[in-house]
């Protein structure tokens, strides 16, 4: 029986997502050093093209694209990290209680977790965004929003698959407090389904962030891949690699978080590979 | 199934879309409070061509002097008399409105269905049969690829290499409306329209479709009802079109009925790239006029389509699937 890491780490499609997602990473962490000056400082004539004196060209104002796109990795990254963490706490709370408690409160829970999933998520985030004006935290808190629900039913599904079990019983005899029953028991074995699906959320994230900034719903002052590919459309026709390179680095980060994601599943769950 | 009880279902399906709707009025409602300025400014459009008297009106009709739970009750009155307010930027009643561009929006959310659907379920369909071959390796890259690209950019893609470079079709609208074509002439035109959009749209979804086709046909393949088809001589093909197909589709026929709301997401996106004329390029032109409320007309309308469309769904699967017995 190989252990989780030997079959997580020998998966060519797992190898080639962390490869990728280590990169962007680096870039986002060091962006400032990597390009010091403003990613919305005008630094050279505009439309000059890729692997001139800048790798990546300058954009339609005169722009320096490789300083945007090490920021704009940031903000992506940052944004989406923020809105699942949230999503996923929101979620595992709102999926324990209504686990662990059952009866009205789990009905009343899980109808609000209905409700959220029936209505067109990303029509709601866009609304929020607007009406919260822009910025990071009101994307932050539309993305949650419209992410949580599925977090919140694999949760409650694994509490109530728990509950029963002998250890949670035996909490509960101790005269363990709820939610320390809910924190300490029952929490730590729902943990792997929830980093699966959290990972793809990540994913989902970037793709829903990347739209919003494309629409012209992205933080004002944060450059992001989504309003790089937005302010680049009107010039296709003459400069298409303004709106290609970084529609390409949003398509590979997100294509390497599922790639990664999926290993994780496979790697976790063995049993199921074979489907 | 008796015809009787099958509306019976219906009615109780309807009964349950009530709260949902009710619950997205609500939300409207709550998310026009927290739109900057006073409520009567919101309601009205930032357009500013809001006269005095039009805003004195607004306040009596909306009951905006009164407390927020009255307001509420107001709200949903009006919304209850199709009554969504009114447009300054486009000087149209928003119902109006929103008739008037849903056609252009349903017609790409159906093309993108059909054409996601159909490739999605034969991709998925012929990886499973070619299971661990390279042309399985080939379907399943692709299908994550299409997985993982954001959809405005696939359309600005398309849009740079079959309309800008090879000049196949319009870069966008809906139809040549100089050319006042009439009849199938009309037709081919719009067809051409759609060809792009439709494409961008259908991408994503047929990956979805093709990968959860691939797995629950390989998971069909292992149940005992197959062993049992192979043993009674059956062979593999028609095991495979009469039995593992039909049970297999059903999960996607679920999955496409969840996926609406993110059609409708979708085609928002869509049609501000392809100025394809439907209720998502107006959600982007609300955006720049910053007009709230016809923006939460159309969240309402997506809202009340999505649950329509999901009611739908469950009644074509119970027709499908003679194993779900109505009330049971």
């Amino acid at each position: 029986m190989k252990t989780f890491w030997q079959r997580f780490l020998t998966n060519p499609r797992v190898v080639c997502g962390l490869i990728w997602l280590g990169l962007v990473t680096i870039l986002a962490i060091f962006a400032p050093l990597l390009a010091p000056s403003d990613p919305f400082a005008i630094v050279a004539e505009p439309f000059k093209t890729p692997f001139s004196e800048y790798v990546f060209g300058t954009d339609s104002l005169g722009r320096d694209m490789w300083a945007g796109l090490v920021h704009g990795a940031r903000t992506s990254l940052l944004i989406a990290l923020i809105a699942t963490v949230s999503a996923v706490a929101f979620g595992t709370m709102v999926g324990g209680i209504a686990g662990y408690y059952g009866g009205f409160i789990d009905d009343i829970l899980m109808r609000m977790t209905e409700f959220f999933q029936t209505i067109p998520s990303f029509i709601f985030a866009i609304v929020l965004v607007a009406i919260l004006t822009p910025s990071a935290t009101s994307i932050i808190i539309a993305i949650a929003i419209v992410s949580w629900p599925p977090i919140a039913r694999i949760v409650r599904g694994e509490v109530l698959s728990v509950k029963g079990r002998e250890f949670v019983q035996a909490a509960i005899i101790a005269g363990q407090s709820d939610s320390g029953i809910l924190l300490k028991q029952v929490l730590p074995n729902t943990l792997s389904p929830l980093i699966v699906t959290g990972s793809l959320l990540v994913a989902t994230a970037i793709l829903v962030e990347s739209a919003l900034s494309f629409l012209g719903l992205g933080a004002p002052n944060l450059m992001s891949w989504g309003f790089m590919v937005g302010s680049g459309r009107s010039f296709l026709r003459d400069a298409w690699w303004l709106v290609a390179i970084p529609g390409v680095a949003i398509l590979l980060t997100v294509l390497s978080i599922n790639l990664v994601g999926e290993g994780l599943n496979d790697a976790l769950n063995p049993r199921l590979r074979d489907l | 199934m008796q015809s009787g009880r099958l509306l019976k279902y219906i009615a109780i399906r309807l009964l349950q879309a009530v709260p949902v709707i009710f619950g997205v009025i609500v939300l409207c409602f709550l998310m026009l409070q927290l739109a900057p300025g006073d409520l009567a400014t919101v309601l009205a459009g930032e357009s500013g061509g809001a006269s005095e008297a039009y805003i004195a009106e607004l306040q009596a009709r909306y009951g905006l002097d009164k407390p927020v739970l009255v307001q509420l009750g107001y709200y949903i009155k009006n919304i209850m008399m199709f009554d969504l307010g009114f447009s300054f930027r486009h000087s149209a009643n928003i119902s109006e409105l929103l008739a008037e561009r849903m056609l252009a929006t349903l017609l790409l959310m159906g093309s993108t269905l059909v054409l996601s659907l159909g490739l999605g379920v034969l991709a998925g369909l012929l990886a499973s049969l070619w299971v661990g071959t390279w042309k399985d390796h080939v379907i399943s890259i692709v299908a994550i690829i299409a997985y993982a690209t954001p959809l405005f950019w696939v359309g600005l893609m398309l849009i740079l290499a079959f309309s800008i470079k090879l000049d196949w079709f319009p870069t966008s609208g809906m139809e040549d409306v100089v050319q006042f074509y009439e009849g199938w002439d009309r037709v081919v035109d719009i067809a051409r329209h759609l060809v792009l959009p439709a494409i961008t749209l259908s991408l994503f979804y047929l990956a979805l479709y093709a990968r959860l086709m691939r797995a629950t046909m390989l998971e069909q393949r292992g149940l005992d009802y197959v062993t049992t088809a192979r043993a009674k001589g059956l062979n593999e093909r028609q095991i495979t079109v009469r039995h593992v197909l039909r049970n297999a589709l059903l999960p996607v026929v679920t999955m496409a009925g969840v996926q609406i709301g993110g059609l409708l997401g979708g085609s928002v996106v869509v049609e501000s790239v392809f100025a394809w004329p439907g209720i998502g390029q107006l959600a982007f032109e609300a955006l720049f006029s910053r007009d709230y409320n016809l923006l939460l007309g159309i969240f309402l309308i997506s809202a009340i389509l999505v649950v329509v469309i999901n009611l739908i769904v469950d009644v074509i699967y119970v027709l499908l699937d003679p194993r779900i017995r109505v009330g049971s």
